[in-house]
């Protein structure tokens, strides 16, 4: 399993790619754990617990697959708690601080929404080890989608305060939504050879799930306003640094500790 | 928003295929949807469960602790309704 499929394509590329999909999970897991026990209801902290569990568990087999595929022997934790701001390969929509609730949830719904369709089209994947990872995820992507769905609606369709609000959400995390459907020579290289998904490819589906819930939620879709993307090759928002701050210091002052 | 702003729903899970569904505790939920999906996170986390009922518990009629007497001591003596007075053949196991 641990061998990519295609031989033409190079393991560092392969690796490359685990680490964009992993590196997403793990920072909007850490993101999204903030919220623990600060969520409105003591019924949704355990949801929205339970959802950054999820992500999580995505993080840990892709960095895995990651530090194995390329012949680096760099375990998950490695992967995490060691590797600087400039090595992270996450977009930047997973790395902006959560905002209210309502932004909390306008995020989650577009990035659910990416990564379902996105987890979907790796199930047919050349490489076994993604397909097996993304049939994994997809189910646990699908409720995310749901559960920030029925969010978004519930808030925009409800009260002039909880309508303003989410509309609020949606236009400050809009601009960051274009990262994720941008292809470049990585991505391009490997959806030819089948192990990867075409990012752009993803936009139509995944937009559309968004617009449906928008436009039943009585929200309106934001003007495009281009903004500066390079999560992809280490470029991030200032606010990645403090995020890994908090995640990985304490592997840090304790190095080789086990718990 | 508060707790006490919500209404309070019972859940019942069902553990797998056959058994019955079995009260697990309850919570708050603005609605029947939301309910379910409160009860998804909060209550089968673990994989508990195949299927979920919420019920709201007002909508619940309880006997009332002041009855208990009448309703149930008559029926403490009554050791004819049990089927206990059967022989059960040798060889039957699951009874």
């Amino acid at each position: 399993m641990s061998e990519p499929a295609s031989a033409t394509v190079p393991v560092v590329d392969v690796a490359d790619y685990a680490l964009r999909l992993g590196d997403d999970a793990l920072v909007l897991s850490q993101r999204t754990g903030e919220w623990i026990a600060a969520a409105p209801e003591l019924e949704e902290d355990l949801a929205i617990g339970n959802l950054a569990l999820d992500l999580l568990g995505q993080a840990r087999a892709l960095l895995t697959y990651a530090g194995r595929v390329d012949g680096s022997d760099r375990s998950e934790d490695d992967l995490a708690y060691f590797r600087d701001e400039r090595d992270f390969r996450n977009c930047h929509l997973v790395e902006l601080p959560n905002g209210d609730f309502g932004r909390t949830m306008a995020r989650l719904l577009v990035f659910a929404a990416y990564q379902h369709e996105l987890y979907t089209g790796l199930t047919a994947s050349a490489d076994e080890t993604l397909a097996a990872i993304a049939a994994k995820a997809l189910k646990e992507v699908a409720y995310h989608r749901e559960h920030a769905g029925a969010w978004v609606l519930r808030l925009g369709d409800g009260t002039d305060e909880s309508r303003r609000r989410m509309q609020a959400g949606i236009d400050a995390i809009w601009p960051y939504v274009p990262e994720l459907f941008e292809s470049d020579g990585l991505t391009t290289r490997l959806a030819a050879a089948g192990v990867a998904v075409d990012p752009a490819a993803l936009a139509d589906p995944a937009l559309g799930f968004v617009r449906q819930i928008l436009a039943e939620a009585t929200l309106s879709e934001p003007e495009p306003t281009p903004r500066p993307t390079g999560g992809r090759r280490g470029i991030h928002t200032e606010h990645l640094g403090y995020l890994l701050a908090e995640l990985q210091h304490l592997a840090r002052s304790h190095p080789e500790a086990e718990w | 928003m508060s707790a006490d702003s919500w209404p309070l729903w019972e859940v019942f899970v069902r553990a797998k295929r056959g058994l019955s569904h079995v009260h697990v505790g309850s919570l708050h939920a603005p609605d029947a949807e939301m309910a379910l999906r409160n009860a998804r996170d909060v209550y089968t986390r673990r994989g508990e469960g195949v299927s979920i009922w919420v019920i709201p518990a007002d909508q619940i009629a309880a006997s009332s602790p002041d009855e208990k007497d009448a309703y149930f001591d008559p029926a403490e003596d009554k050791v004819y309704r049990h089927p206990t007075f059967y022989h059960v053949p040798e060889g039957v196991e699951h009874l």
